[in-house]
Protein backbone atom coordinates (compact mmCIF):
# COMPACT_ATOMS: atom_id res chain seq x y z
CA UNK A 1 0.00 0.00 0.00
CA UNK A 2 1.51 3.26 -1.24
CA UNK A 3 -0.83 5.96 0.59
CA UNK A 4 -0.30 5.76 4.13
CA UNK A 5 -2.89 6.05 6.59
CA UNK A 6 -4.14 8.95 8.34
CA UNK A 7 -6.64 10.30 10.76
CA UNK A 8 -9.72 11.04 8.95
CA UNK A 9 -9.84 14.54 11.17
CA UNK A 10 -6.16 15.10 10.63
CA UNK A 11 -6.92 15.38 6.40
CA UNK A 12 -9.87 17.28 6.73
CA UNK A 13 -8.55 19.85 9.38
CA UNK A 14 -5.61 20.08 6.89
CA UNK A 15 -7.95 20.39 4.00
CA UNK A 16 -9.74 23.27 6.13
CA UNK A 17 -6.53 24.69 7.55
CA UNK A 18 -5.41 25.20 3.68
CA UNK A 19 -8.80 26.48 1.95
CA UNK A 20 -9.06 28.97 5.30
CA UNK A 21 -6.42 31.48 3.58
CA UNK A 22 -8.59 31.51 0.66
CA UNK A 23 -12.04 31.50 1.74
CA UNK A 24 -12.78 34.52 4.23
CA UNK A 25 -16.41 32.59 4.97
CA UNK A 26 -14.69 29.57 6.60
CA UNK A 27 -15.24 29.92 10.39
CA UNK A 28 -13.69 26.92 12.83
CA UNK A 29 -15.73 26.41 16.10
CA UNK A 30 -14.79 23.79 18.40
CA UNK A 31 -15.75 22.77 22.26
CA UNK A 32 -12.15 23.02 23.55
CA UNK A 33 -11.32 19.72 21.62
CA UNK A 34 -8.08 19.93 19.80
CA UNK A 35 -5.69 18.24 17.48
CA UNK A 36 -1.66 18.95 16.66
CA UNK A 37 -3.72 20.52 12.87
CA UNK A 38 -5.57 22.11 14.79
CA UNK A 39 -3.06 24.24 16.61
CA UNK A 40 -2.31 25.40 13.09
CA UNK A 41 -5.86 26.75 12.41
CA UNK A 42 -5.60 28.88 16.21
CA UNK A 43 -2.49 29.92 15.42
CA UNK A 44 -3.10 31.05 11.40
CA UNK A 45 -6.84 32.14 12.04
CA UNK A 46 -7.26 33.41 15.31
CA UNK A 47 -10.16 35.65 13.81
CA UNK A 48 -11.90 32.93 12.31
CA UNK A 49 -11.36 29.98 15.22
CA UNK A 50 -13.36 30.13 18.49
CA UNK A 51 -13.37 27.67 21.49
CA UNK A 52 -16.32 27.90 23.23
CA UNK A 53 -15.90 25.57 25.87
CA UNK A 54 -16.57 22.30 26.95
CA UNK A 55 -20.24 23.81 25.86
CA UNK A 56 -21.35 22.18 23.20
CA UNK A 57 -25.07 23.70 23.71
CA UNK A 58 -23.28 27.02 23.21
CA UNK A 59 -21.33 25.47 20.54
CA UNK A 60 -24.42 24.80 17.82
CA UNK A 61 -25.89 27.82 18.67
CA UNK A 62 -22.81 30.26 18.23
CA UNK A 63 -22.11 28.15 15.07
CA UNK A 64 -26.10 28.61 13.75
CA UNK A 65 -25.61 32.17 14.20
CA UNK A 66 -22.26 32.59 12.62
CA UNK A 67 -23.82 30.73 9.60
CA UNK A 68 -26.77 32.71 9.56
CA UNK A 69 -24.23 35.88 9.16
CA UNK A 70 -22.65 34.22 6.25
CA UNK A 71 -19.93 32.08 7.20
CA UNK A 72 -19.35 28.65 6.34
CA UNK A 73 -19.28 26.68 10.01
CA UNK A 74 -17.08 23.66 10.83
CA UNK A 75 -18.13 22.89 14.33
CA UNK A 76 -15.75 20.41 15.99
CA UNK A 77 -16.37 17.98 18.95
CA UNK A 78 -16.19 14.24 20.21
CA UNK A 79 -19.16 12.58 18.47
CA UNK A 80 -21.24 11.53 21.66
CA UNK A 81 -21.14 15.20 22.93
CA UNK A 82 -21.88 17.03 19.48
CA UNK A 83 -24.74 15.09 19.10
CA UNK A 84 -26.60 13.60 22.28
CA UNK A 85 -25.30 16.86 24.61
CA UNK A 86 -26.67 19.63 22.60
CA UNK A 87 -29.37 17.31 20.51
CA UNK A 88 -32.14 20.15 20.88
CA UNK A 89 -30.04 22.81 19.56
CA UNK A 90 -29.38 20.79 16.63
CA UNK A 91 -33.14 20.10 16.27
CA UNK A 92 -34.05 24.10 16.65
CA UNK A 93 -30.97 25.75 15.37
CA UNK A 94 -29.80 23.68 12.56
CA UNK A 95 -32.63 21.43 11.36
CA UNK A 96 -35.54 23.49 11.87
CA UNK A 97 -34.09 27.17 10.95
CA UNK A 98 -32.23 25.83 8.39
CA UNK A 99 -35.68 24.62 6.57
CA UNK A 100 -36.10 28.71 6.36
CA UNK A 101 -33.21 30.20 6.24
CA UNK A 102 -30.27 29.41 4.02
CA UNK A 103 -26.91 27.89 6.59
CA UNK A 104 -24.38 25.68 6.20
CA UNK A 105 -22.90 24.53 9.73
CA UNK A 106 -20.34 21.11 9.05
CA UNK A 107 -20.29 18.86 12.73
CA UNK A 108 -17.26 17.11 12.92
CA UNK A 109 -18.11 14.56 15.29
CA UNK A 110 -14.61 12.22 16.34
CA UNK A 111 -15.20 9.07 18.30
CA UNK A 112 -17.75 6.80 15.82
CA UNK A 113 -18.95 3.67 17.89
CA UNK A 114 -15.76 1.93 19.83
CA UNK A 115 -13.16 4.56 18.95
CA UNK A 116 -12.25 5.74 21.70
CA UNK A 117 -11.84 1.99 23.32
CA UNK A 118 -10.58 3.02 26.82
CA UNK A 119 -12.73 5.32 27.55
CA UNK A 120 -15.79 3.82 28.12
CA UNK A 121 -19.46 4.70 27.13
CA UNK A 122 -19.60 8.02 27.92
CA UNK A 123 -17.12 8.82 25.09
CA UNK A 124 -18.19 5.70 22.63
CA UNK A 125 -21.03 6.34 20.49
CA UNK A 126 -23.72 3.59 19.37
CA UNK A 127 -26.80 5.78 19.30
CA UNK A 128 -25.63 8.91 17.14
CA UNK A 129 -26.97 7.41 14.32
CA UNK A 130 -30.15 6.59 14.93
CA UNK A 131 -30.34 10.50 16.39
CA UNK A 132 -29.19 12.14 13.43
CA UNK A 133 -30.66 10.70 11.14
CA UNK A 134 -33.99 11.35 12.73
CA UNK A 135 -33.57 14.71 12.19
CA UNK A 136 -34.76 16.14 8.39
CA UNK A 137 -32.53 18.42 6.40
CA UNK A 138 -29.46 17.14 8.20
CA UNK A 139 -26.98 14.86 6.36
CA UNK A 140 -25.29 12.40 7.91
CA UNK A 141 -22.14 10.87 6.34
CA UNK A 142 -20.09 8.58 7.99
CA UNK A 143 -16.76 7.66 5.72
CA UNK A 144 -14.63 4.44 6.60
CA UNK A 145 -11.11 5.93 5.28
CA UNK A 146 -8.93 9.64 5.39
CA UNK A 147 -9.71 9.68 1.65
CA UNK A 148 -13.24 9.64 1.82
CA UNK A 149 -13.56 11.72 4.65
CA UNK A 150 -11.41 14.21 2.78
CA UNK A 151 -13.33 13.96 -0.14
CA UNK A 152 -15.99 14.97 1.77
CA UNK A 153 -14.51 18.62 1.61
CA UNK A 154 -16.25 20.32 -0.80
CA UNK A 155 -19.19 18.52 0.22
CA UNK A 156 -19.23 20.48 2.89
CA UNK A 157 -18.46 24.02 1.84
CA UNK A 158 -20.40 23.94 -1.44
CA UNK A 159 -23.75 22.59 -0.30
CA UNK A 160 -25.75 24.11 2.30
CA UNK A 161 -27.57 22.95 4.95
CA UNK A 162 -26.54 21.00 8.36
CA UNK A 163 -24.32 17.85 7.68
CA UNK A 164 -22.96 15.46 10.50
CA UNK A 165 -19.77 14.05 9.96
CA UNK A 166 -19.00 11.13 11.92
CA UNK A 167 -15.33 10.08 12.40
CA UNK A 168 -13.19 7.42 13.81
CA UNK A 169 -10.97 8.30 16.19
CA UNK A 170 -8.44 5.86 15.19
CA UNK A 171 -6.54 5.82 11.65
CA UNK A 172 -8.17 3.27 9.75
CA UNK A 173 -6.98 1.25 6.85
CA UNK A 174 -7.26 3.06 3.36
CA UNK A 175 -9.40 2.27 0.94
CA UNK A 176 -10.51 4.55 -1.36
CA UNK A 177 -6.37 4.15 -2.74
CA UNK A 178 -7.56 4.02 -6.61
CA UNK A 179 -10.92 4.51 -7.12
CA UNK A 180 -12.60 7.83 -5.47
CA UNK A 181 -15.71 7.57 -3.31
CA UNK A 182 -18.89 9.24 -5.82
CA UNK A 183 -20.24 11.52 -3.74
CA UNK A 184 -23.24 11.89 -5.78
CA UNK A 185 -24.07 7.59 -5.00
CA UNK A 186 -23.49 7.81 -1.31
CA UNK A 187 -22.46 4.75 -1.49
CA UNK A 188 -19.56 2.19 -3.33
CA UNK A 189 -19.98 -1.04 -4.49
CA UNK A 190 -16.06 -2.83 -3.50
CA UNK A 191 -17.19 -6.29 -4.22
CA UNK A 192 -20.03 -7.83 -6.31
CA UNK A 193 -21.73 -11.45 -5.10
CA UNK A 194 -23.35 -14.39 -5.46
CA UNK A 195 -26.16 -14.53 -3.11
CA UNK A 196 -25.33 -12.14 -0.02
CA UNK A 197 -24.34 -8.62 0.38
CA UNK A 198 -22.55 -7.07 3.15
CA UNK A 199 -23.36 -3.29 3.61
CA UNK A 200 -21.50 -1.51 5.92
CA UNK A 201 -20.37 2.10 7.25
CA UNK A 202 -17.40 3.86 8.68
CA UNK A 203 -15.17 1.02 10.84
CA UNK A 204 -17.30 -1.62 10.34
CA UNK A 205 -16.33 -1.77 6.31
CA UNK A 206 -13.17 -3.07 7.56
CA UNK A 207 -14.85 -5.60 9.19
CA UNK A 208 -17.12 -6.66 6.20
CA UNK A 209 -13.85 -7.09 4.13
CA UNK A 210 -12.62 -9.47 6.52
CA UNK A 211 -15.58 -11.68 6.80
CA UNK A 212 -15.75 -11.26 2.75
CA UNK A 213 -11.94 -12.70 2.70
CA UNK A 214 -12.92 -15.01 5.03
CA UNK A 215 -15.86 -16.39 3.17
CA UNK A 216 -13.81 -16.17 -0.10
CA UNK A 217 -11.21 -18.39 1.30
CA UNK A 218 -14.49 -20.77 1.81
CA UNK A 219 -15.67 -20.74 -1.97
CA UNK A 220 -18.81 -17.88 -0.58
CA UNK A 221 -18.35 -14.90 -2.67
CA UNK A 222 -19.61 -12.20 -1.56
CA UNK A 223 -20.97 -8.74 -2.04
CA UNK A 224 -19.59 -5.38 -0.06
CA UNK A 225 -20.74 -1.76 0.05
CA UNK A 226 -19.35 0.80 1.63
CA UNK A 227 -22.63 3.13 2.77
CA UNK A 228 -20.85 6.67 2.96
CA UNK A 229 -23.96 8.78 3.00
CA UNK A 230 -26.18 7.71 5.59
CA UNK A 231 -29.53 10.41 4.48
CA UNK A 232 -28.58 11.20 0.67
CA UNK A 233 -27.67 7.80 -0.71
CA UNK A 234 -29.23 7.33 -4.32
CA UNK A 235 -31.80 5.14 -3.80
CA UNK A 236 -32.61 3.91 -6.72
CA UNK A 237 -29.24 3.26 -7.84
CA UNK A 238 -28.97 1.17 -4.22
CA UNK A 239 -31.64 -0.86 -5.06
CA UNK A 240 -30.18 -1.76 -8.50
CA UNK A 241 -27.25 -3.10 -7.01
CA UNK A 242 -29.18 -4.83 -4.26
CA UNK A 243 -31.66 -6.47 -6.49
CA UNK A 244 -29.67 -9.34 -7.28
CA UNK A 245 -29.31 -10.87 -3.88
CA UNK A 246 -31.29 -12.91 -1.79
CA UNK A 247 -30.26 -11.82 1.57
CA UNK A 248 -28.79 -8.67 2.68
CA UNK A 249 -26.13 -7.96 5.86
CA UNK A 250 -26.17 -4.84 7.27
CA UNK A 251 -23.39 -3.46 9.55
CA UNK A 252 -22.78 -0.83 11.74
CA UNK A 253 -20.86 0.07 14.90
CA UNK A 254 -24.22 1.18 16.31
CA UNK A 255 -26.66 -0.25 18.63
CA UNK A 256 -28.84 -3.04 17.20
CA UNK A 257 -32.75 -2.85 16.93
CA UNK A 258 -32.77 1.23 17.60
CA UNK A 259 -33.16 3.02 15.05
CA UNK A 260 -30.24 2.65 13.23
CA UNK A 261 -29.01 1.88 9.69
CA UNK A 262 -30.64 -1.93 10.33
CA UNK A 263 -34.35 0.20 10.57
CA UNK A 264 -33.37 2.14 7.46
CA UNK A 265 -32.66 -0.98 6.04
CA UNK A 266 -35.44 -2.79 6.91
CA UNK A 267 -37.62 0.18 5.89
CA UNK A 268 -35.95 1.04 2.31
CA UNK A 269 -36.51 -3.49 1.32
CA UNK A 270 -40.42 -2.48 2.79
CA UNK A 271 -41.01 0.34 1.12
CA UNK A 272 -39.56 -1.09 -2.43
CA UNK A 273 -41.05 -4.33 -2.18
CA UNK A 274 -37.87 -5.94 -1.99
CA UNK A 275 -37.96 -10.16 -0.89
CA UNK A 276 -34.24 -10.28 0.29
CA UNK A 277 -34.04 -11.31 3.95
CA UNK A 278 -31.84 -9.86 6.02
CA UNK A 279 -29.46 -10.30 9.01
CA UNK A 280 -28.36 -6.91 10.93
CA UNK A 281 -25.15 -6.71 12.96
CA UNK A 282 -24.71 -4.02 15.29
CA UNK A 283 -23.96 -3.71 19.28
CA UNK A 284 -25.86 -6.07 21.02
CA UNK A 285 -27.25 -5.23 24.69
CA UNK A 286 -27.30 -1.98 26.25
CA UNK A 287 -23.80 0.14 27.90
CA UNK A 288 -20.89 -2.17 28.43
CA UNK A 289 -18.15 -0.99 31.02
CA UNK A 290 -15.36 -4.11 30.01
CA UNK A 291 -12.35 -3.24 28.99
CA UNK A 292 -10.20 -5.06 26.34
CA UNK A 293 -9.15 -4.20 22.38
CA UNK A 294 -11.40 -2.65 19.66
CA UNK A 295 -11.64 -6.06 18.36
CA UNK A 296 -12.00 -7.56 21.72
CA UNK A 297 -15.13 -5.97 22.58
CA UNK A 298 -16.73 -5.77 19.30
CA UNK A 299 -16.36 -9.17 20.00
CA UNK A 300 -18.40 -9.40 22.93
CA UNK A 301 -20.99 -7.14 21.52
CA UNK A 302 -21.35 -8.88 18.52
CA UNK A 303 -20.57 -7.06 15.52
CA UNK A 304 -16.56 -8.50 16.05
CA UNK A 305 -14.82 -10.48 12.40
CA UNK A 306 -15.22 -13.76 13.92
CA UNK A 307 -19.16 -13.64 15.73
CA UNK A 308 -19.71 -11.74 12.20
CA UNK A 309 -18.58 -14.62 9.98
CA UNK A 310 -20.41 -17.31 12.13
CA UNK A 311 -23.74 -15.18 11.87
CA UNK A 312 -23.19 -14.61 7.96
CA UNK A 313 -22.46 -18.14 7.31
CA UNK A 314 -25.80 -19.38 9.79
CA UNK A 315 -27.47 -16.77 7.50
CA UNK A 316 -26.32 -17.76 4.12
CA UNK A 317 -27.34 -21.82 5.22
CA UNK A 318 -30.84 -20.66 5.62
CA UNK A 319 -31.48 -19.05 3.01
CA UNK A 320 -31.61 -22.47 0.97
CA UNK A 321 -33.16 -24.20 3.93
CA UNK B 1 -39.55 55.26 11.72
CA UNK B 2 -38.84 57.50 15.12
CA UNK B 3 -42.07 59.00 16.55
CA UNK B 4 -42.00 61.45 19.76
CA UNK B 5 -42.94 60.61 22.84
CA UNK B 6 -46.40 61.21 23.10
CA UNK B 7 -46.74 58.70 20.21
CA UNK B 8 -44.82 56.09 21.81
CA UNK B 9 -47.37 56.03 24.63
CA UNK B 10 -50.52 56.12 21.96
CA UNK B 11 -48.48 53.25 19.88
CA UNK B 12 -47.96 51.06 23.49
CA UNK B 13 -51.48 51.48 23.83
CA UNK B 14 -52.40 50.62 20.67
CA UNK B 15 -50.25 47.34 20.28
CA UNK B 16 -51.64 47.04 24.09
CA UNK B 17 -55.38 46.99 22.35
CA UNK B 18 -54.72 44.88 19.21
CA UNK B 19 -52.88 42.11 21.41
CA UNK B 20 -56.09 41.74 23.02
CA UNK B 21 -57.75 41.64 19.93
CA UNK B 22 -55.89 39.04 18.51
CA UNK B 23 -56.12 36.86 21.24
CA UNK B 24 -59.71 37.62 21.80
CA UNK B 25 -60.13 35.83 18.17
CA UNK B 26 -57.13 33.44 18.81
CA UNK B 27 -57.38 32.16 22.32
CA UNK B 28 -54.45 30.03 21.92
CA UNK B 29 -52.49 32.32 21.57
CA UNK B 30 -50.31 33.15 25.32
CA UNK B 31 -51.97 36.57 26.21
CA UNK B 32 -50.03 37.32 29.67
CA UNK B 33 -46.69 36.93 28.45
CA UNK B 34 -47.15 39.24 25.63
CA UNK B 35 -48.15 41.87 27.18
CA UNK B 36 -45.78 42.26 29.63
CA UNK B 37 -43.02 42.94 26.30
CA UNK B 38 -45.00 45.19 24.96
CA UNK B 39 -43.26 48.52 25.66
CA UNK B 40 -40.03 46.73 24.94
CA UNK B 41 -41.17 45.54 21.41
CA UNK B 42 -42.41 49.47 20.90
CA UNK B 43 -39.33 51.11 21.86
CA UNK B 44 -36.96 49.15 19.77
CA UNK B 45 -39.47 49.41 16.64
CA UNK B 46 -40.45 52.73 16.99
CA UNK B 47 -38.04 54.42 19.24
CA UNK B 48 -35.18 54.52 16.82
CA UNK B 49 -33.18 52.07 18.51
CA UNK B 50 -33.55 49.68 16.02
CA UNK B 51 -32.54 50.13 11.93
CA UNK B 52 -35.00 48.05 9.97
CA UNK B 53 -36.43 47.39 6.99
CA UNK B 54 -39.43 45.90 6.27
CA UNK B 55 -39.59 45.50 2.46
CA UNK B 56 -35.86 43.48 3.21
CA UNK B 57 -36.85 41.94 6.41
CA UNK B 58 -33.23 40.09 6.37
CA UNK B 59 -31.32 43.00 4.63
CA UNK B 60 -27.62 43.00 5.68
CA UNK B 61 -27.99 46.68 7.02
CA UNK B 62 -30.31 46.10 9.38
CA UNK B 63 -29.64 45.25 13.53
CA UNK B 64 -30.83 41.97 14.13
CA UNK B 65 -33.63 41.34 16.63
CA UNK B 66 -33.89 37.69 17.97
CA UNK B 67 -36.73 37.37 19.98
CA UNK B 68 -36.42 34.43 21.90
CA UNK B 69 -39.57 34.62 24.03
CA UNK B 70 -41.48 33.56 21.76
CA UNK B 71 -44.84 32.73 22.90
CA UNK B 72 -44.72 36.44 24.85
CA UNK B 73 -44.46 38.09 21.75
CA UNK B 74 -47.90 38.18 20.26
CA UNK B 75 -47.93 41.58 20.89
CA UNK B 76 -45.40 41.88 17.56
CA UNK B 77 -47.80 40.66 15.38
CA UNK B 78 -49.63 44.06 15.01
CA UNK B 79 -46.20 45.52 15.35
CA UNK B 80 -44.95 44.31 12.17
CA UNK B 81 -48.40 44.58 10.61
CA UNK B 82 -48.31 48.34 11.22
CA UNK B 83 -44.91 48.88 10.21
CA UNK B 84 -44.86 47.10 6.95
CA UNK B 85 -43.45 43.33 6.91
CA UNK B 86 -47.02 42.11 5.86
CA UNK B 87 -50.53 43.24 5.75
CA UNK B 88 -52.68 44.19 8.52
CA UNK B 89 -55.33 41.98 7.44
CA UNK B 90 -53.34 38.80 8.59
CA UNK B 91 -54.45 39.73 12.12
CA UNK B 92 -57.75 38.60 11.39
CA UNK B 93 -56.41 35.15 10.44
CA UNK B 94 -54.15 33.96 13.56
CA UNK B 95 -53.96 30.56 13.93
CA UNK B 96 -56.25 30.09 11.42
CA UNK B 97 -55.45 27.35 8.33
CA UNK B 98 -53.50 28.84 5.63
CA UNK B 99 -51.85 31.70 8.14
CA UNK B 100 -48.25 31.65 8.93
CA UNK B 101 -49.39 33.84 12.61
CA UNK B 102 -49.41 31.14 14.88
CA UNK B 103 -49.79 30.67 18.23
CA UNK B 104 -46.22 30.41 18.86
CA UNK B 105 -44.31 32.65 16.49
CA UNK B 106 -41.91 30.95 14.10
CA UNK B 107 -38.97 32.31 11.15
CA UNK B 108 -41.93 32.07 8.25
CA UNK B 109 -42.99 35.07 9.66
CA UNK B 110 -41.63 38.20 7.80
CA UNK B 111 -39.76 40.09 10.99
CA UNK B 112 -38.56 36.60 12.94
CA UNK B 113 -34.86 36.22 12.26
CA UNK B 114 -34.49 32.70 14.51
CA UNK B 115 -36.79 29.43 15.67
CA UNK B 116 -38.83 31.11 18.99
CA UNK B 117 -41.01 28.21 20.14
CA UNK B 118 -38.55 26.26 22.56
CA UNK B 119 -37.07 28.23 24.61
CA UNK B 120 -33.31 29.53 25.91
CA UNK B 121 -32.10 29.20 22.43
CA UNK B 122 -32.20 32.47 21.29
CA UNK B 123 -29.14 34.14 23.55
CA UNK B 124 -26.96 31.55 21.94
CA UNK B 125 -27.95 31.81 17.98
CA UNK B 126 -27.41 35.74 18.78
CA UNK B 127 -24.08 35.74 20.60
CA UNK B 128 -23.29 33.98 17.38
CA UNK B 129 -24.86 36.26 14.93
CA UNK B 130 -22.82 38.97 17.58
CA UNK B 131 -19.37 37.45 17.04
CA UNK B 132 -19.71 36.68 12.78
CA UNK B 133 -21.17 40.47 12.81
CA UNK B 134 -17.59 41.82 14.10
CA UNK B 135 -15.63 39.27 12.51
CA UNK B 136 -17.42 40.58 9.39
CA UNK B 137 -16.43 44.45 10.68
CA UNK B 138 -20.18 45.68 10.29
CA UNK B 139 -21.24 47.97 13.10
CA UNK B 140 -24.55 46.31 13.56
CA UNK B 141 -25.97 45.53 16.40
CA UNK B 142 -27.69 42.75 17.77
CA UNK B 143 -30.88 42.79 19.95
CA UNK B 144 -32.39 39.87 22.23
CA UNK B 145 -35.48 39.78 24.03
CA UNK B 146 -35.57 36.78 26.56
CA UNK B 147 -38.12 36.19 29.29
CA UNK B 148 -36.55 36.04 33.11
CA UNK B 149 -38.14 32.50 33.10
CA UNK B 150 -36.47 31.02 30.70
CA UNK B 151 -32.73 31.78 31.67
CA UNK B 152 -33.38 28.54 33.84
CA UNK B 153 -32.21 27.33 30.93
CA UNK B 154 -28.61 26.85 31.45
CA UNK B 155 -27.33 26.65 27.82
CA UNK B 156 -28.30 30.60 28.37
CA UNK B 157 -25.75 31.07 30.81
CA UNK B 158 -23.06 29.09 28.35
CA UNK B 159 -23.86 32.38 25.72
CA UNK B 160 -23.86 34.97 28.53
CA UNK B 161 -19.96 33.34 30.01
CA UNK B 162 -19.02 33.34 26.22
CA UNK B 163 -20.32 36.83 25.23
CA UNK B 164 -18.30 38.86 27.78
CA UNK B 165 -14.83 36.50 26.99
CA UNK B 166 -15.03 37.99 23.61
CA UNK B 167 -16.67 41.74 24.64
CA UNK B 168 -19.61 41.44 22.27
CA UNK B 169 -20.22 44.75 22.96
CA UNK B 170 -23.12 44.74 20.10
CA UNK B 171 -25.01 41.87 21.96
CA UNK B 172 -27.93 43.60 23.88
CA UNK B 173 -29.69 41.11 25.75
CA UNK B 174 -33.40 42.76 27.59
CA UNK B 175 -34.97 40.80 30.30
CA UNK B 176 -38.45 41.19 30.31
CA UNK B 177 -38.42 40.12 33.63
CA UNK B 178 -42.29 39.60 34.52
CA UNK B 179 -41.08 36.66 37.34
CA UNK B 180 -43.57 34.51 36.48
CA UNK B 181 -43.28 31.41 34.68
CA UNK B 182 -45.79 28.73 33.28
CA UNK B 183 -46.52 27.57 37.54
CA UNK B 184 -45.74 30.91 39.46
CA UNK B 185 -43.67 33.27 40.47
CA UNK B 186 -40.08 32.32 39.67
CA UNK B 187 -38.72 33.52 42.50
CA UNK B 188 -40.74 30.99 44.38
CA UNK B 189 -39.09 28.17 41.67
CA UNK B 190 -35.71 28.70 41.18
CA UNK B 191 -34.96 32.77 42.02
CA UNK B 192 -32.51 34.76 39.90
CA UNK B 193 -32.35 36.72 43.05
CA UNK B 194 -31.12 39.65 41.02
CA UNK B 195 -30.48 38.93 37.34
CA UNK B 196 -28.61 42.65 37.22
CA UNK B 197 -26.04 41.45 40.16
CA UNK B 198 -26.06 38.18 38.52
CA UNK B 199 -25.08 39.27 35.06
CA UNK B 200 -22.12 42.23 36.35
CA UNK B 201 -20.95 39.18 38.36
CA UNK B 202 -20.77 37.81 34.49
CA UNK B 203 -19.39 40.61 32.99
CA UNK B 204 -21.91 42.49 31.23
CA UNK B 205 -22.74 45.73 31.48
CA UNK B 206 -26.21 45.93 33.22
CA UNK B 207 -29.41 48.69 33.71
CA UNK B 208 -32.83 48.53 34.99
CA UNK B 209 -35.73 50.17 34.18
CA UNK B 210 -39.09 50.01 34.46
CA UNK B 211 -40.41 48.23 31.52
CA UNK B 212 -43.68 49.75 31.41
CA UNK B 213 -42.20 53.32 31.05
CA UNK B 214 -41.89 53.18 26.88
CA UNK B 215 -39.74 56.30 27.45
CA UNK B 216 -37.61 54.91 29.83
CA UNK B 217 -37.05 51.88 28.37
CA UNK B 218 -36.50 54.13 24.78
CA UNK B 219 -33.68 56.13 26.93
CA UNK B 220 -32.10 53.35 28.33
CA UNK B 221 -32.32 51.35 24.37
CA UNK B 222 -30.82 54.22 23.13
CA UNK B 223 -27.81 54.72 25.48
CA UNK B 224 -26.95 51.35 26.05
CA UNK B 225 -26.42 50.82 22.32
CA UNK B 226 -24.31 54.22 21.89
CA UNK B 227 -22.26 52.55 24.77
CA UNK B 228 -19.05 50.38 23.58
CA UNK B 229 -17.43 49.44 26.92
CA UNK B 230 -16.56 46.30 25.30
CA UNK B 231 -18.88 44.33 27.50
CA UNK B 232 -22.10 42.88 26.43
CA UNK B 233 -25.16 44.68 27.86
CA UNK B 234 -27.92 43.68 29.58
CA UNK B 235 -31.69 45.30 30.38
CA UNK B 236 -33.58 44.33 32.96
CA UNK B 237 -36.79 45.65 32.53
CA UNK B 238 -39.27 45.24 35.18
CA UNK B 239 -42.71 44.14 34.18
CA UNK B 240 -45.77 42.42 34.98
CA UNK B 241 -47.42 39.76 33.25
CA UNK B 242 -50.85 39.97 31.94
CA UNK B 243 -50.18 43.79 32.31
CA UNK B 244 -53.53 46.24 32.33
CA UNK B 245 -55.37 43.52 32.62
CA UNK B 246 -57.73 42.82 35.53
CA UNK B 247 -57.41 39.55 36.86
CA UNK B 248 -54.59 38.39 34.56
CA UNK B 249 -52.19 40.94 35.52
CA UNK B 250 -48.95 39.30 38.01
CA UNK B 251 -51.22 36.80 38.62
CA UNK B 252 -48.83 33.33 39.66
CA UNK B 253 -50.91 31.41 36.44
CA UNK B 254 -51.43 34.26 34.15
CA UNK B 255 -49.62 32.14 31.48
CA UNK B 256 -52.10 29.78 30.81
CA UNK B 257 -55.18 31.64 32.00
CA UNK B 258 -57.26 33.38 29.33
CA UNK B 259 -59.63 36.14 30.14
CA UNK B 260 -63.08 35.85 29.91
CA UNK B 261 -64.25 37.29 26.08
CA UNK B 262 -66.58 39.71 27.88
CA UNK B 263 -64.09 41.29 29.54
CA UNK B 264 -61.82 41.25 26.88
CA UNK B 265 -64.67 43.65 25.11
CA UNK B 266 -65.55 45.65 27.56
CA UNK B 267 -61.37 46.46 27.99
CA UNK B 268 -61.55 47.47 24.34
CA UNK B 269 -64.78 49.31 24.30
CA UNK B 270 -62.84 51.66 26.46
CA UNK B 271 -61.92 55.11 25.50
CA UNK B 272 -58.38 55.50 24.79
Amino acid sequence: MSVKPLAMRDVLLNRIWRAMAEDQKIFFTSADFGSPILDKIRADFPERFVNVGIAEQNLINVSAGLALEGYTVFAYAIAPFITMRCYEQIRVSLALLSEVRPMNVNLIGVGAGFSYVVSGPTHQCYEDLTLMRALPNIRVLSPADHISADALFDRCVNTLGPKYLRFDAQVLPVIYEIDAPDLDLGFHVHRRGGHVCLIATGYMLHTAFKVADSLAAAGHQVGVIDLFDISNFAANQLQAVLSSYAGIVTLEEGFRGRGGVDAMFFEFLARRNMAARMLNIGVEGAYRFELGSREELHEQVGIGPEFVLNSVTTFMQSLFD
Amino acid sequence: MTVNAIDLREKSHWVWRETLAVHRRAPETRLASSLSSIEIFVALYYGGVLRFDPAQPLAEHRDRCIISKGHGSICMYPILADLGYFPLKELQRVCQTGSFLGGIPDPVIPGYETVNGSLGHGLGVATGMALGLKRKGSDRSVFVVSGDGELHEGANWEAIMFASQHKLDNLHLIVDDNRISMLGYTDDIVSHGSLSARLSAFGWDCQEVDGHDVIAVQKALLQMKANSAEKPKALIARTLKGHGVPGLENAPLSHIMNPKPELIDSLLEQVT
